[in-house]
């Protein structure tokens, strides 16, 4: 008998349903109910003309767990595909973040001087704070994140992990 | 000219000229019926279905029976199926008719039963507005169903609708929920005959990889101590899956058990079969299951009631896993050889690899292991003393032999429905099912109630065939109001209730598990069941002794109408073999003079 791996891995599962009501829902209700964790979740049409949206899901669980999840959302009727991206090889994951940074003086400078290092772009100015745009991966946008902590940090909104197969292939 | 179609005449090509009718939502669905083969629907009526009522009303094509309770109408339905094999069918109106029938759909779920419910809903533009017996049945169903549809659009009704049918019977079978607004039924609809393209994104995997089975009979052939572990899916597959397995089992010589789910795809009164395993299976499958070195698993799903404690399940075997469902694999028991596809398909491709490959398991190897087996049935783990003088107690292992052998003196064809509890497992290890589609339990959801309105949907379904539902009486009051129905259709339905007064189960786990304090498990202010029985139009009897136990059963099988037989038996009775929970399968409980002796850990307690 093969012995279970219990280490944590992190996935990033695609998934390409039919963009119809109730569909994120059935997905969703799948992971509450069988306690699978949801780190980030994505979702957007991206075949307008087939009805078809995309959901991105960051979990984690040991290997076996997530071979479970693919194997349930799969289960799904209007799921046509689910890949985790994590198994499938070299893949580009970025999510964006909208980082509200309030202060003024020598931290206002540093947020600057910081946010340039990081390309992130200031998407609102005032005299008193920036709205910082930055996208990357996942620990990039939590290194700058953290760093403007002390800087003024007021709010954060991010828009969680879209991804996709490097190289020619698709899901 | 009549402007309104004959629906007593709705066969899907009469209309030459159909695209020119205009039909309502709630005739087109009638048709859709009429096209699937739909005979029989159960169902009820209230205000957002009453025009697809109306369209029942005018046509004969379909029959409609009415149950007292929406979630009778789902168990019937899955009784019907499970016996026919066809999709059973439900109506029921919007609100509390849709949240009635909701445990009934999760019994379909966890049991894999092709069901497809329709219910009502408020019109498209009352829907959130909280209106009179609105719910949000898709929301509620979700989690509840293979897959549900809200149908807000009349031009999908008829594509949905035939959808339904083709997703609740095909790949791992199961509940389908359609719910529709009011004003698409009222409303015109155009009718579309069913689709013979694929579904876009549904495909289930019917045919078994040829590769994973060549490697499965190549593990079979070396085995020297193998064991068939067949389920649920079997039966799913059709009477010619069982017709296979038989040959597969006989023609290996390997010794077959079965889950709850599966009796009767290989016959129970064969030698080769071992009987039930798992938490009140027989000592010899489940020491078997311990003990082989390849255990092939057919249809079957590594529940926890089969398994006992995990890490101690066939710990030395190779596992050879095969189900239509690729999320059952790897789920609970990590296999080495998984095979995705239909249980018969794969039985089939079994066989013929089986006939291909050269060698043989060891005859020597293969002798031992069913001296071994012989060994351990020898143990007689089903046994009990059975006091003969007529005066006795009745044990209610005894009263389900009785009734299992007065039964075949009759040769009539026999389905047996039960409720949930101690006369489940009692009916499971002491009546014998030598074919598929007889046996008719609740296995996943284990819900008390299913067993009357189980057999209310068997006996429709085979008007002539002999009809028992071994009850509990705590069980068979959670859906007694189904005697009116049986009343109202004239269901010649045996009713055989072990009556111990008590919740067996409850009680049993309660003197397990928590020093025999009898917490609310007693059936207190019990009716008087012959009684209850006259007042619903059938005949009551009752035995309270051995003496009277055979005239009662007789008398029961003799009567040409319903029968609700109150069989008085031993209250204090257990239900053996065991495994408590937490255990492993060579961990067994034989009797109530091993109770003692088994500590249960304070993780099994925590157990269900």
């Amino acid at each position: 008998m093969t012995m279970q791996d219990e280490t944590i891995v992190s996935a990033v599962i695609s998934i390409l349903v039919e963009n119809e009501s109730g569909v994120l829902a059935r997905v969703i209700g799948l992971f509450s109910g069988r306690g699978y964790n949801i780190e980030s979740l994505t979702v957007a049409p991206v075949e307008q003309s087939r009805h078809q949206s995309r959901i991105n899901i960051v979990t984690s669980g040991t290997p076996q767990v997530i071979e479970q999840i693919k194997a349930q959302v799969g289960r799904l009727v209007p799921v046509y595909r689910v890949a985790d991206l994590t198994q499938v090889g070299p893949h580009v994951a970025r999510e964006m973040a909208l980082v509200k940074v309030v202060s003024t003086g020598e931290a206002r400078t540093e947020a600057l001087r910081i946010a340039e290092a990081f390309r992130a772009r200031a998407v609102d100015t005032t005299a008193t704070s920036f709205v910082f745009e930055l996208t990357g991966a996942t620990d990039k946008l939590d290194s700058f994140i953290d760093l403007m902590r002390p800087l003024g940090l007021a709010e954060v909104s991010r828009t969680g992990v879209a991804a996709i197969i490097r190289g020619p292939r698709t899901i | 000219m009549n402007a309104t179609p004959n629906l007593n005449d709705l066969k899907p090509n009469t209309h030459a000229h159909g695209a020119d009718i205009v039909l309502s939502g709630a005739e087109v669905l009638l048709r859709v019926l009429v096209e699937q083969g739909v005979e029989v629907i159960f169902g009820y009526p209230g205000g957002a279905v009453l025009p697809i009522y109306d369209a029942l009303f005018r046509q004969n094509a379909v029959r409609h029976i009415l149950v007292r309770h929406e979630q009778a109408a789902v168990h019937a339905a899955e009784a019907y199926a499970r016996s026919t094999g066809k999709v059973g069918v439900v109506l029921v109106t919007s609100g509390p008719g849709a949240t009635n029938a909701v445990t009934g759909l999760v019994d379909a779920l966890m049991d894999s039963i092709p069901v497809v419910c329709f219910t009502g809903q408020v019109g498209v533009p009352l829907i959130g507005t909280d209106a009179f017996q609105e719910a949000d049945t898709t929301g509620i169903t979700r989690q509840a169903t293979k897959h549900n549809y809200l149908v807000k659009n009349p031009a999908d009704l008829a594509r949905v609708a035939h959808e339904a049918f083709h997703i609740a019977r095909s790949g791992r079978p199961g509940p389908v929920v359609v719910d529709l607004p009011k004003n698409i039924t009222v409303g015109p609809a155009p009718y579309a005959p069913a689709s013979r393209a694929p579904h876009p994104s549904y495909r289930p995997r019917i045919e078994p990889e040829r590769e994973a089975v060549v490697r499965a009979v190549a593990a079979m052939k070396r085995a020297r101590r193998p064991l068939f572990y067949t389920g649920g899916g079997v039966i799913n597959a059709g009477p010619q899956a069982s017709e296979a397995l038989g040959r597969l089992v006989r023609r290996t010589g390997f010794p077959c058990t079965s889950t709850l789910m599966g009796l009767g795809a290989y016959p129970t009164t064969d030698g080769q079969f071992l009987g039930m395993l798992g938490m009140h299976g027989t000592y010899e499958a489940n020491l078997a299951t311990h003990g082989c070195d390849v255990l092939v698993a057919l249809g079957a799903r590594f529940d926890d009631r089969v398994t006992g404690r995990l890490d101690a399940f066939s710990p030395d075997s190779f596992k050879i896993h095969a189900d239509i469902e690729p999320s059952q694999i790897n789920k609970i028991v990590q296999v080495d050889v998984p095979i995705v596809g239909d249980a018969g398909r794969v039985i089939e491709m079994m066989l013929e690899e089986w006939e291909r490959q050269d060698g043989a398991p060891d005859p020597a190897a293969l002798a031992q292991w069913w001296r071994q087996i012989e060994a351990w049935r020898g143990i007689r783990s089903l046994h009990f003393d059975q006091d003969m003088a007529p005066s006795a107690i009745i044990r209610p292992q005894h009263a389900v032999r009785r009734l299992y052998e007065l039964a075949m003196e009759t040769g009539r064809d026999t389905f047996v429905s039960t409720e949930v509890g101690q006369h489940q497992m009692w009916a499971a290890q002491h009546f014998q099912f030598d074919r598929p589609n007889r046996w008719l339990t609740s296995g996943g959801l284990g819900t008390m109630g299913y067993g009357l309105p189980a057999a209310v949907g068997a006996q429709i379904a085979h008007p002539d065939a002999l009809v028992i539902d071994i009850a509990g009486e705590a069980s068979t009051l959670m859906n007694i109001q189904e005697l009116g129905t049986i009343a109202q259709y004239r269901l010649p339905v045996k009713i055989f209730i072990l009556n111990n007064q008590y919740m067996g189960m409850v009680r049993q786990w309660q003197e397990l598990l928590h020093g025999s304090r009898y917490s609310e498990s007693y059936s207190a202010a019990l009716p008087d069941f012959v009684r209850l029985a006259e007042s619903f139009h059938a005949k009551g009897m009752r035995a309270t002794c051995v003496g009277e136990l055979d005239d009662v059963i007789r008398a029961m099988l003799a009567e040409p109408g319903a029968v609700v037989a109150d069989i008085c038996v031993a209250q204090d009775e257990n239900c053996y073999p065991m495994i408590p929970s937490g255990a492993a399968h060579n961990q067994m409980l034989l009797g109530p003079e091993q109770e003692g002796e088994v500590k249960v850990s304070a993780e099994g307690r925590m157990l269900v």
